[in-house]
């Protein structure tokens, strides 16, 4: 399945991301059931990692738990494996390097290939390094997802483009992930100077955590909005069965807010 | 500098930009200031007089008389970066890196620190430059370190507690890389060691490769040759990176870094990436790493909360592929032992990091002829260690 499946159609996307094996692997089966029921046209999935440099407190805390309850990289893509066969949404797998590395890159691609997952996105994989990965998930017919941050220049989105497949990941803010109440002043100029170099979807993620700021996202003209520590807080802070309720219910909101424009 | 490097930030297969897009500006940005600034005739003579009159500099290549006897072997030569202003050789890179966020326009420099000295030499290059200074530090690290915590908020620091890992350097580095993430636009990074994205491992190499230029120097006129060994200890390596650039194309000259062997390499405590590690990406860094079988990073020990890391600078990963460099291991039990045999022999009290290089000396000097000479970078004074000497021998203070 390719990312165009949740792009279809002028359809705005509205992309979950949840930590693969957070707070085990069967309730983050269910978590991912229960958002994928409330709308969310595409999952992420997280392999936890001891030192997530791009990651604020909510996701942080994430991998702890999921690394806790003994969750291996090979598990996250099985679990992927096991979602793949009963859901029909494209699925990421956002991972840092240094656990593709020790799998080994064609390896890893070979492994997520066999799990169904669309694409792969490392935040700490710089496109000019990437050659080596690319080769790995070209030959699985894998995406990868690149990031554009508001510092990334127009020469560099362009070096980026090149080689992402899939859509963009715009990063919102200067910043790590976690909730915010409003995107940045800068944002529309961003949006803006981005999606005029591009002709694959673009999709906003860091920050996004509230209905209003899907709206706003959407009316800046992004093609999706990616929404993480959101949903982690919400599976985080409560029993099993009242959290899934809760994913499913404000994943509504979420998606019923990229409805809006 | 001193060997080709066949491209910008690599040493062989180590070393990149493995960084998150938000900082790949800021880290071209860096890289062009530097460089800039390194040509710069009045950058680098203001650089020279901070050297000079504020850290003071060149420090002393000294005899160890008394320890050179005992040991029967080797003449051993201490580079004393101890009496370095701030009390360690951190002050070189950070008066540098200071002075240069300071023409780059920047309004606030953010800094980790493990044992507390390179946040203490930030603390005070920052104050002497009127920026603003927060850093970064583990609690385990506050606890160890605590005198080093105040100093800096003497000098006007903020100091951010770091709750997450193993609450050490690590953990540091990564609150730190997430703060200038966000305030990119008018912060400047001055990490402490030759470890993180290009251009770090090159910037504080040449900024720390002072020690080993005047070595060289004063090798020269004190005993009229270059040494035949070098030791340094090696955390993230930074006083062993700038004792052995210039001595790189030397090759009659032997290069020794020295890793924390914590409770043996046996038992699993221990921060020694060079020996016990395998190559991976940590930290915008590929390097060697401590790692699992699933590629997380593993956490460390060892007395030495500056030796606590679980990565290393890439340069030293290369040195010792090509084995240019030899790396060793000394536990806290050895470093210890020559920690205080150093008190008494000489009157000096070594930072518990550089008494893992001096624990090496003490273990090999004796296998080496008595016109042989060895020369130890002493990075720093123990006075920190003192609480930490004290309670490893069951003494309370």
């Amino acid at each position: 399945m390719t990312s165009s499946r949740a792009f279809s159609d002028g359809k705005r996307a509205l992309i979950a991301y949840l930590m693969g094996g957070d707070p085990n692997p069967s309730f983050c089966y269910d978590a991912a059931l229960s958002v994928i029921e409330g709308g969310a046209d595409a999952l992420e999935l997280g392999i936890p990692f001891s030192d997530p440099i791009a990651d604020g407190p909510t996701i942080q805390a994430a991998s702890v738990r999921a690394l806790s309850a003994g969750t291996k990289p090979a598990d996250v893509l099985e679990l992927a494996g096991e979602l793949t066969k009963s859901v029909r949404v494209p699925i990421y797998v956002m991972t840092y390097l240094n656990p593709m590395l020790r799998m080994g890159l064609p390896a890893f691609a070979r492994a997520a290939s066999r799990s169904g997952v669309t694409g792969v996105i490392v935040p700490d994989l710089p496109v000019e390094l990437s050659d080596e990965w690319l080769v790995a998930a070209r030959a699985q017919s894998l995406e990868t997802v690149f990031l554009v941050s508001p510092a990334t220049s127009s020469s560099r989105i362009d070096r980026i483009v090149e080689k992402c497949s899939g859509f963009v990941y715009l990063v919102s803010v200067y910043g790590v992930t976690g909730e915010r109440s409003s995107l940045p002043d800068y944002a529309q100029e961003f949006v803006s100077r981005v999606k005029n170099r591009v002709t694959i979807p673009v999709a906003l993620g860091f920050g996004i955590s509230r209905p209003e700021t899907v709206k706003q996202a959407i009316k800046l003209g992004v093609d999706g909005v990616i929404v993480g520590s959101a949903l982690v807080s919400r599976l985080a802070n409560s029993e099993r069965e009242s959290a899934l309720d809760e994913l499913r219910s404000y994943t509504r909101e979420l998606k019923a807010a990229t409805l809006i424009a | 500098m001193t060997e080709p490097e066949h491209k910008a930030g690599w040493f062989g297969e180590f070393g990149g930009q493995y960084a998150p897009e938000t900082l790949k500006e800021a880290l071209d940005e860096l890289w062009r200031a530097y460089q800039r600034y390194s040509e710069d005739r009045e950058f680098q003579s203001t650089l020279s007089s901070l050297l000079r009159d504020y850290a003071g500099r060149p420090t002393p290549l000294y005899f160890a008389s008394n320890l050179s006897k005992k040991l029967g072997g080797a003449q051993v030569y201490l580079k004393r970066e101890d009496l370095v202003h701030g009390g360690a050789h951190k002050m070189n890179n950070a008066v540098g890196q200071a002075l240069l966020a300071k023409v780059m326009g920047k309004t606030r420099i953010i800094a980790e620190t493990g044992a507390g000295q390179h946040g203490v030499a930030t603390a005070m290059a920052a104050a002497l430059l009127g920026i603003k200074a927060e850093i970064y530090m583990g609690t385990h690290d506050m606890a160890r370190q605590r005198l080093n915590v105040y100093r800096m908020k003497l000098l006007g620091a903020e100091v951010h507690p770091v709750e997450s890992g193993s609450k050490t350097l690590k953990d540091a580095i990564n609150e730190a890389l997430r703060d200038w993430i966000t305030n990119v636009r008018t912060t400047y990074y001055l990490l402490g060691s030759v470890v993180g994205p290009h251009p770090y491992p090159t910037i504080v190499r040449d900024l720390q490769s002072v020690i080993g230029k005047e070595i060289r120097t004063q090798s020269e006129e004190q005993i009229g040759r270059l040494p035949d060994t070098i030791v340094a200890c090696v955390g993230g390596g930074s006083n062993a990176m700038g004792t052995f650039a210039p001595f790189i194309s030397n090759t009659e000259v032997q290069l020794v870094g020295v890793q924390a062997g914590g409770q043996g390499l046996e038992s699993g405590m221990h921060a020694a990436p060079l020996i016990a590690g395998l190559p991976g990406v940590l930290q915008g860094m590929r390097t060697m790493v401590l790692q699992d079988d699933y590629g997380q990073i593993r956490t460390t020990h060892s007395i030495a909360a500056g030796l606590d890391y679980s990565g290393v600078g890439p340069q030293h990963a290369y040195l010792k592929a090509t084995g240019r460099a030899k790396y060793e291991t000394a536990t806290d039990e050895e470093a210890v032992a020559a920690f205080v045999e150093l008190c008494r022999l000489e009157g000096i009290i070594p930072a518990l990091e550089s008494s893992h290089a001096l624990a090496y000396v003490i273990k090999h000097a004796a296998e080496a002829s008595k016109d042989s000479v060895m020369v130890v970078t002493l990075s720093g004074r123990g006075d920190k260690d003192v609480e930490s000497v004290a309670a490893f021998r069951g003494e309370i203070l």
